[in-house]
């Protein structure tokens, strides 16, 4: 719910207030919930430009994340990336490409490290990807290699339907993603990423598993994209049939009801998260605002390593 | 003529192309949406989304163009070029040559690039002198509406591999732009955009506009500068840098993308070896520096060349011009 107000607020601002657009992960926070849900501080993280669900689930705090998006100096890379390249070491987000496929070009790679010595004992490492990215041949390459090599990886596709103003249908001769993942000879599971219940027990499942054998797994989350590709975005191009039935399936929706069908949630209690997650997003908006620019006499910093 | 803005101008030459020769195709990530309109001329054999898959779809216009068809492939973002570099480097900058002149790759690059959008290095890099020194390649960078359409038709009958690179702060930038269809503009000609003779300013792409705002503040303090729009960066049209560069002996070089191994220090280069006798300043290079573009707006601009940087730099080279004061007549009582 908090990742809903943060970037339903972020979008609010975009249109009144000329901030950078972003790509928002609304429709799709089962998946991060769900899947960040079955990690410890041990595990880390790569992700893209639809990132900030990974994130906010992940912990960030959602004013430094909205700092990074205005391009001031609290955000948490100072704001030299913006919305779409976040990494947040110190919680674990070890990298973060807008280049579709470039995560999954380096995922190997901290899997690796992470085999060889270089995390904390037991880690595991989640690359998150899209039906898009998936298109890439790169996909392939890790997948293979992270088999071959026998990788602590967690390979996370999030199938939200579209590809920026494509459907993927369009672009994908196979329905299913996961199926391609298969040929690589990996364990490999498509289900509803709307459902966080569902998401959190299979990716339990599928790290627990590679604890034990240090193998790769591969999850392909079904969901779907409710807002555009980048905000604002008018949504001219979509099916309204395919979205319409999509939002009936509204992942927190869905969650609520469940809870207060178990006796879980009461209205009020539900009305005091809602109250207090607005509060966040006021003080996450006003700290942002009140964040500095970054000093352009230190635009050279960072580019080399001392 | 007609008035369009780049945008239109680009798709303006797209259709005209095609219209002309059935062999001209259009591929890339959504362009059958961003492109309706050709679409709707064409249909999609002709104008085809493609999978996010930039390897195979530049090696898929290579494959292609080697062997019938001229394809144009629209890479949105020039950093995703990197992706598509091998089919572009390795396979159409080279087969050609490696086998002896057997093949011909006529295909066409579209990709954007500019600070402006706050979009940070993976969107917002001009990489376009990578592709310079790749042997093989041609590329241009237009300035107006009119070259970008003249350029880029001319750029589709061309049976080379050219790149088109477009800023982005460009897109909406109207200008007049020749109706005919038979409206070409040659590779590897450069534009004088404004004529001058204390100063010579080489630019392309965006920074030409620059220039020429300079150019004007520049009249105030009684220099005259002309400005020089290389339009193609390969072919590189060095007699006209070289008569402009003899004229006035100073030189200025304006580029948004990084210094290092850029187009500003071929023009430098070319000065210096070329015209060393006629320069009566060292050659100053105005570029981005060696670093990856930043999100924050103040950090992406902080690396923009301005007309107030073009202006000093020129005002060093010619410390004695001064303000020019216009004389007012006094009237007798
Ligand atoms: C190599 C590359 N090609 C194209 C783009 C432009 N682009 C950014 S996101 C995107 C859509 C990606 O689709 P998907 O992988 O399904 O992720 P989603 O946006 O749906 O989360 C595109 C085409 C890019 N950033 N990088
Ligand atoms: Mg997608």
């Amino acid at each position: 719910m908090l990742i809903r107000a943060y970037e339903e607020r972020l979008a609010l601002m975009q249109q009144n207030n000329g901030v950078p657009g972003t790509c928002t992960s609304v429709g799709q926070e089962a998946c991060a919930v769900g899947v960040l849900g079955a990690l410890d501080s041990r595990d880390r993280i790569i992700t893209n430009h639809r990132s900030a669900a990974h994130l906010l689930a992940r912990g960030a705090d959602p004013g430094r994340l909205m700092a990074e998006v205005l391009g001031r100096v609290d955000g948490y890379c100072g704001g030299h990336s913006g919305s779409l390249h976040v990494s947040a070491r110190e919680l674990g987000v070890v990298l973060t490409s807008t280049i579709v496929g470039g995560g999954l070009s380096l995922a190997p790679g901290v899997a690796l490290a992470q085999k060889m010595g270089q995390g904390e004992e037991g880690g595991v490492v989640v690359v998150f990807f899209g039906d898009g990215a998936a298109c890439e041949g790169i996909l392939h390459e890790s997948l293979n290699l992270a088999v071959q090599w026998q990788l602590p990886l967690l390979f996370v596709c999030e199938n939200n339907q579209w590809q920026a103003y494509v459907h993927r249908l369009e672009t994908m001769a196979d329905d299913a993603i996961y199926r391609w993942a298969c040929g690589h000879g990996l364990d490999t599971q498509r289900i509803d990423g709307n459902d966080s219940d569902l998401v959190l027990e299979a990716a339990r499942q599928a790290v627990g598993a590679i604890r034990a054998d240090g193998r790769p797994r591969f999850l392909e989350l079904l969901t779907y994209r409710q807002r555009g590709h980048l905000e604002p975005d008018d949504l001219a191009y979509v099916d309204q049939v395919e979205r319409q039935r999509w939002l009936k399936r509204d992942p927190i929706a869905l969650m609520q009801a469940r809870l207060k069908a178990e006796g879980l949630l009461q209205d009020k209690e539900l009305r005091t998260i809602e109250e207090q997650i607005h509060r966040q997003t006021d003080t996450a908006q006003a700290f942002a605002e009140a964040s500095p620019w970054p000093d352009p006499q230190k635009l050279l910093q960072h580019v080399y390593a001392g | 003529m007609s008035i369009l803005n780049v945008e239109q101008a680009i798709n303006q030459a797209l259709q005209e192309e095609m219209h002309r020769d059935s062999r001209v195709m259009v591929m890339g990530e959504g362009v059958a949406k961003s492109r309706a309109a050709l679409l709707a001329s064409f249909g999609p054999q002709r104008v085809r989304n493609t999978p996010l898959a930039e390897a195979v779809i530049s090696g898929t216009a290579v494959g292609a163009a080697a062997t019938g068809l001229r394809p144009v492939v629209d890479l949105l973002f020039a950093p995703f070029l990197t992706y598509a570099m091998d089919a572009l480097v390795n396979s159409a900058g080279k087969l050609r040559y490696l086998s002896g002149g057997q093949h011909e790759f006529p295909l066409v690059t579209l990709s954007m690039t500019g600070a402006g959008w706050c979009v940070g290095a993976q969107h917002n890099h001009n990489l376009e002198a990578m592709f310079v020194h790749a042997p093989g390649l041609k590329v241009v960078m237009p300035s107006t509406p009119a070259d970008f359409k003249g350029l880029i038709k001319t750029a589709i009958r061309d049976n080379n591999p050219v790149l088109v690179f477009t800023d982005l702060s460009l897109l909406h930038a109207s200008g007049e732009v020749p109706d005919e269809t038979e409206f070409l503009v040659p590779l590897g000609k450069a534009a004088v955009s404004r004529e001058g003779t204390d100063v010579t300013l080489v630019s392309y792409a965006k920074t030409v506009n620059i220039c020429l705002e300079s150019a004007k503040q520049l009249e105030e303090f009684g220099i005259s500068a002309e400005v020089i729009d290389l339009r193609s960066l390969k072919p590189l049209d060095e007699e006209t840098v070289l008569r402009s560069v003899r004229k006035t002996g100073r030189l200025v070089i304006v580029q948004e993308a990084s210094g290092l191994c850029g187009m500003a220090a071929e023009i430098a280069a070319l000065a210096v070896t070329r015209a060393f006798e006629a320069l009566r300043a060292p050659v100053v290079r105005l570029t981005g520096p060696d670093a990856p573009a930043a999100a924050s707006w103040v950090l992406e601009q902080a690396t923009v060349p301005t007309a107030g940087k073009i202006v000093q730099a020129v005002r060093e080279m010619l410390p004695h011009a001064a303000p020019v004061v216009r004389q007012q007549i006094v009237q007798p009582a």
